[in-house]
C-alpha cells in the first residue's frame, strides 16, 4: 500500500515492474490484451496508476489514452489517485448483511472517526462499501489487500486495527498455514 | 445420505496439502490428462463430456459438451477461457476449488482446451480474490515445471500455454462476452449475440468460456467414466453439484451434493437447520439474480435443475442465501438494487436507467415516502427491462425485484401506510442508509 503522494510528481517505473511490463507484453497474444495486467504492475508497485503510468501504457502497449482511461475507470479496483496506506472494503451485499454487516460498519466509521467512503485525515485508514467479495458463508467481511478477513466481530476488528496502527498487517482468515 | 458420500469435486475440500501438486499426483491426479493424451481424440472427449451430461456450473445450465461442439472444425486459433470471475452474491464455490484443489481445475483445463482443439487458455480470476490468484499462479508454474503445460505436454505433440488472468472488480466481467472484451483491453461491456463466442469470440477467434466446476468435472468423467458420473443426480441433471450456503444456519460452507437431493433433507441433516432462535423465512437457491422462494415453497423442492424451474426459480450458480425470520424483505431487496445499479455496465439504457429506478423506488418506500402507485411502478419498470438488453443483468435484477414483490407482497405495502412499523429486528432504521 502506497503512502500518500503527490499525483503531479514525475514517476518511472521501477525496474522490477519495467520487466514484468515486458514480460507480459511478450506472453499475451496482442499487446492490447496486456493492458489489465499492466495496469496491476503499476499499481502493485505504487498503489495506482499516475498520470506518467497512463503514458507508459500508451506507448508500451500502442493503445489510445482515451482506451487505458476508459478501463482504468470502469473497474473498481483501479485507482487514479494515490489511496490511504490502508483500505478497509467492507461488504454490504445480502449475506453479510443478514449477518450483520452494518453493525460492523457502525463500529469501524465509530472507531476511525470517519464515514463510509471516507478516509481518516492522517492517510492512513480508508472505510470503503464493497459488494459481494466471496465470504457469503462467512460473513460480516472486509477485504484489506489481497486477503480477506471473515466473521467479523467488533473485538475481531478492534484488534485488526490496533496491529494496523502498530504497522502490522494481521493475520487474515484467507492467508492459512500451507504445507510446502 | 450424509456430506462426505459425494466427493467427486471437493475430495481435498479443508485440507492444508490439498493444493500441492505431489498429493494431487499421488490421489491419481493428472491421470485423466495421460489417458486423453495417449489415445483420445478432441472429439473423444466432446462426445465423453457430452454423454455424461455436464451442464455448465456457472449458472445457466447449458450442457458443456454441446458448448464445446459449436466451436467451427477446421478453426486456426482457438481461445479457452475458464471463468473464476466468482461475484454472483451468495456465491463462493470456486473459491474453494482453486483454494484448496488448484491441480484438479487446471488438470480439467488442460482437458477441456484440448477438446476444442486450443492451445491458450486463461484463468480469469476476480480481482479480489488477490490472495487466491497467487496460489493458482503457482500451482500453474508447478504444472508447468511437471510438463503438463508449455510444449508437447507428455511427449503427445500437444502445446497449451496457460495465463492467469486477474479481473479488476466488475460484477459484468462474469458474463463471457464482457469477460473477454477486458481481456482484449477494453472495458467489459457485453457484445450482442450472435456471433456467440465459440464462432467468434476473444480477437473475432472462436472462443471457450467455462465455468470453474464444470471445468473441474471433467477429470473425474474421464476417469471414472460417463457412468459413473451419472450414479449421481438424476436423468436431466447427472452428477453432483456445489452449493455455497450464506446465512443462520448452523454449518455454512461449501457442499457437494448429489443433484435432486430434496431442499428439506439437505436444510435440516447437512446444514443442520437454523441457529438457535432463527426460523426459515424465505431462501435465495442459486445466487442472488434467482427468484426468492418463501420457506413453505422451498422445502417441497428438489435440489435440481427441473425442480427448481417447475417451483419458479432456478438452480443458477448454487449460491444459496438462506434468509431468517427477522430479515425485513424489502431491506433486502434494497441492497440487491443497489447492487445491480452499482454494476450495471451502463451500456443498455433499461439496465443503467432500469436498475436505478427500482433502486430509487425502494428505497423511498422504506423511507416512508411511498405511494399506492409505486408498486405498480416497479412492475412497470420491471416490464421495461427484461430481456430487452444485450446481457442479461437486467433479468439478473429483475427476477429478484418481482418475486420478493409477489412472495413478499404484504411487507411491501406495509410501508405504504403511514402508521407503518419498522420491519421485524430491523438492523438498519429505515431511511439511515446513504446507498
Amino acid at each position: 500500500m502506497s503512502k500518500p503522494m503527490d499525483t503531479k510528481a514525475p514517476w518511472s517505473p521501477a525496474p522490477g515492474t519495467r520487466a514484468r511490463i515486458e514480460a507480459l507484453v511478450a506472453r499475451y497474444p496482442t499487446k492490447a490484451s496486456a493492458l489489465m495486467p499492466c495496469i496491476w504492475a503499476i499499481q502493485d508497485e505504487i498503489g495506482h496508476v499516475p498520470p506518467a503510468g497512463v503514458d507508459l501504457l500508451v506507448e508500451t502497449l500502442g493503445v489510445t489514452r482515451a482506451r487505458v482511461n476508459e478501463v482504468l475507470t470502469f473497474f473498481t479496483m483501479f485507482r487514479t489517485e494515490p489511496q490511504a496506506d490502508h483500505v478497509l472494503q467492507v461488504c454490504h451485499n445480502i449475506s453479510c448483511h443478514i449477518l450483520g454487516a452494518r453493525p460492523v460498519i457502525a463500529h469501524l466509521e465509530k472507531k476511525l472517526g470517519v464515514r463510509m467512503g471516507e478516509t481518516t485525515p492522517d492517510g492512513k485508514f480508508a472505510l470503503e462499501g464493497a459488494e459481494c467479495l466471496g465470504a457469503c458463508g462467512h460473513g460480516p467481511c472486509l477485504q484489506l489487500g489481497k486477503h480477506l478477513y471473515e466473521n467479523l466481530t467488533p473485538e475481531k476488528i478492534d484488534r485488526m486495527l490496533e496491529s494496523l496502527r502498530r504497522g502490522e498487517i494481521p493475520r487474515a482468515d484467507t492467508d492459512r498455514e500451507l504445507e510446502d | 445420505m450424509s456430506p462426505n458420500d459425494y466427493r467427486m469435486l471437493s475430495a481435498r475440500f479443508g485440507r492444508n496439502d490439498g493444493h500441492k501438486l505431489a498429493v494431487y499426483e499421488a490421489e491419481g491426479g493428472y491421470r485423466a490428462l495421460r489417458t486423453v493424451l495417449s489415445g483420445m481424440k478432441p472429439v473423444d472427449v466432446r462426445e465423453q463430456v457430452k454423454a455424461a451430461g455436464l451442464r455448465g456450473r456457472g449458472g445457466a445450465g447449458f450442457p458443456t459438451g454441446v458448448k464445446w461442439g459449436f466451436v467451427p472444425e477446421g478453426a486456426d486459433q482457438v481461445y479457452f477461457f475458464v471463468n473464476a470471475d466468482e461475484s454472483e452474491p451468495g456465491t463462493f464455490k470456486d473459491r474453494y476449488l482453486l483454494d484448496y484443489d488448484p491441480h484438479q481445475t487446471i488438470e480439467g483445463t488442460i482437458i477441456s482446451s484440448y477438446a476444442v482443439r486450443s492451445n491458450l487458455a486463461f484463468i480469469y480470476i476476480r480481482g479480489e480474490f488477490g490472495w487466491l490468484v497467487d496460489r493458482v499462479q503457482k500451482a500453474v508454474d508447478e504444472a508447468y515445471a511437471a510438463g503438463y503445460l508449455g510444449k508437447n505436454i507428455l511427449g503427445s505433440g500437444y502445446d497449451l500455454e496457460m495465463i492467469v488472468h486477474k479481473g479488476a472488480g466488475a460484477y459484468i466481467c462474469g458474463e463471457e462476452t464482457g469477460l473477454i472484451n477486458s481481456v482484449a483491453g477494453r472495458k467489459g461491456q457485453p457484445s450482442i449475440k450472435p456471433p456467440f463466442p465459440a464462432v467468434s469470440g476473444f480477437l473475432g477467434k472462436p472462443t471457450i468460456i467455462n465455468n470453474v466446476e464444470s471445468v473441474a468435472s471433467v477429470p473425474f468423467i474421464i476417469n471414472d467414466g460417463v457412468e459413473a458420473y451419472r450414479r449421481n443426480g438424476t436423468e436431466k441433471s447427472p452428477g453432483t453439484k456445489l452449493f455455497s450456503v450464506s446465512g443462520p444456519v448452523k454449518r455454512p460452507g461449501v457442499y457437494e451434493i448429489p443433484l435432486g437431493l430434496p431442499f428439506r433433507d439437505f436444510f435440516n441433516d447437512w446444514l443442520g437447520g437454523m441457529v438457535e432462535g432463527e426460523k426459515l423465512k424465505a431462501v435465495i437457491v442459486g445466487g442472488s439474480s434467482v427468484p426468492v422462494l418463501p420457506a413453505e415453497e422451498i422445502m417441497n423442492c428438489n435440489l435440481d435443475y427441473e425442480s427448481l424451474g417447475q417451483a419458479g426459480t432456478m438452480l443458477g450458480s448454487g449460491g444459496m442465501i438462506i434468509i431468517p425470520e427477522s430479515s425485513d424483505m424489502v431491506e433486502l431487496i434494497q441492497v440487491l438494487m443497489h447492487f445491480y445499479f452499482d454494476e450495471s455496465c451502463g451500456q443498455c439504457t433499461p439496465c443503467r436507467e432500469g436498475t436505478g429506478w427500482l433502486h430509487k423506488i425502494v428505497k423511498r418506500l422504506r423511507k416512508g415516502e411511498g405511494t399506492p402507485e409505486d408498486l405498480a411502478l416497479i412492475e412497470h419498470v420491471c416490464a421495461g427491462m427484461a430481456g430487452l438488453t444485450i446481457c442479461p443483468l437486467a433479468d439478473a435484477a429483475v427476477m429478484p425485484m418481482r418475486s420478493f414483490l409477489a412472495k413478499f407482497r404484504p411487507e411491501f405495502e406495509a410501508l405504504i401506510q403511514e402508521t407503518a412499523p419498522a420491519g421485524p429486528q430491523s438492523r438498519w432504521p429505515r431511511g439511515e442508509r446513504e446507498n
